[in-house]
């Protein structure tokens, strides 16, 4: 595929991305970049005065960081490959017709 | 980053259910059409599925020091509409709700209509007034996907602002609080996400965009204009 216009205003767009990720480093410091949907719940205890939540986790529940790690990567894979899998396939047939 | 379980007190849980089970019911109704009439889309709906599911595993970084991540909603929105959205979000969130413990099943009826509908219809309202306009394609689609992503986190803002108003400033003074931290935060992950679904935009238009032309999502003329531009 040929570099072109697009592919450049993109990548100029991760390159800003990136720098706005090193600015907020720099004017975060300490900050481990926790979740947000953690943050919100710290605006609902202030709010609250405490809040409960009336059902816990449902689901399965990942014991640690690295099994929660795995099926992130897991499902980001997964999409990866259907993706990749069709563009080629339509990409491949484009040029077979 | 969706609302934990047991995150919504009634009444709003039952609420935001009420309000996305009509619409996910009708967005199954119109993906069995689709799927019993155009067998030959259903690769675009599994490529459309998937960019959500990629861009909703990948938590990102921003400005304020906290990390969340983008919907990739957008795209399917300008594809096949928000109700159709609204089903592959489901099955995104469900996924997360009950392998990672993030989102969940009480609080699926309120992450389903930000994600899966409001910020859809947003993108969707978006992209067909652009078109409507004659703005260049890919510059819409970014508004679009960039608006889908955004306006979700509002959403949920607004969702756990009525939920929980706050004592001094009341609904608005929650508002303030929640925005602060989801809107912001989602700003440049918003526009990063805009600028990677037009350049994914740009490769089906290369290799399938006869596809958009059945789906109506542009014109045969607008086709050949914007081959014309980036071959």
């Amino acid at each position: 595929m040929k570099i072109g216009k697009g592919e450049i205003i993109f990548a100029v767009i991760a390159v800003l991305f990136m720098a706005s990720f090193f600015y907020g480093m720099a004017a975060n410091p300490g900050s481990e970049f926790g979740g947000a949907d953690g943050a919100a719940e710290g605006v609902i205890t202030d709010v609250t005065g405490g809040y409960e939540p009336w059902v816990g986790n449902l689901g399965f529940e990942p014991p640690g960081g690295e099994t929660e790690s795995l099926l992130f990567a897991l499902q980001a894979a997964i999409g990866a490959v259907v993706i990749g899998y069709f563009f080629g396939y339509y990409k491949g047939k484009g040029r077979s017709d | 980053m969706h609302i934990f379980e047991g995150f919504l007190p009634s009444p709003w849980w039952q609420l935001w259910f009420v309000f996305s089970i009509p619409v996910i019911m009708f967005g199954m109704y119109r993906l069995n059409k689709l799927v019993s009439e155009r067998r030959d889309l259903l690769p675009l709906l599994a490529v459309a599925g998937a960019f959500i599911f990629v861009l909703s595993s990948l938590k990102l970084p921003s400005v304020t020091g906290s990390s969340s991540h983008p919907t990739g909603t957008g795209m399917a929105a300008i594809m096949f509409g928000p109700a159709v959205t609204a089903v592959l979000g489901v099955i995104v969130l469900l996924y997360q709700a009950l392998f990672l413990a993030h989102g969940g099943l009480t609080t699926l009826g309120a992450n389903v209509a930000s994600m899966g509908i409001i910020g859809p219809l947003a993108a969707y309202l978006i992209y067909k007034a652009g078109m409507k306009a004659n703005i260049n394609f890919y510059v819409v689609v970014f508004f679009a996907a960039t608006f889908a992503d955004w306006i979700t986190y509002v959403v949920t803002s607004t969702q756990l602002a009525l939920a929980f108003p706050s004592q001094a400033g009341g609904f608005v003074g929650s508002l303030q609080a929640f925005l602060a931290i989801f809107a912001t935060t989602q700003v440049p992950l918003a526009i990063m996400e805009g600028a990677l679904t037009a350049l994914i935009f740009k490769y089906i238009i290369q290799v399938k965009s006869d596809a958009l032309v059945e789906l109506k999502v542009i014109s045969q003329e607008t086709v050949n204009k914007l081959r014309g531009i980036s071959a």
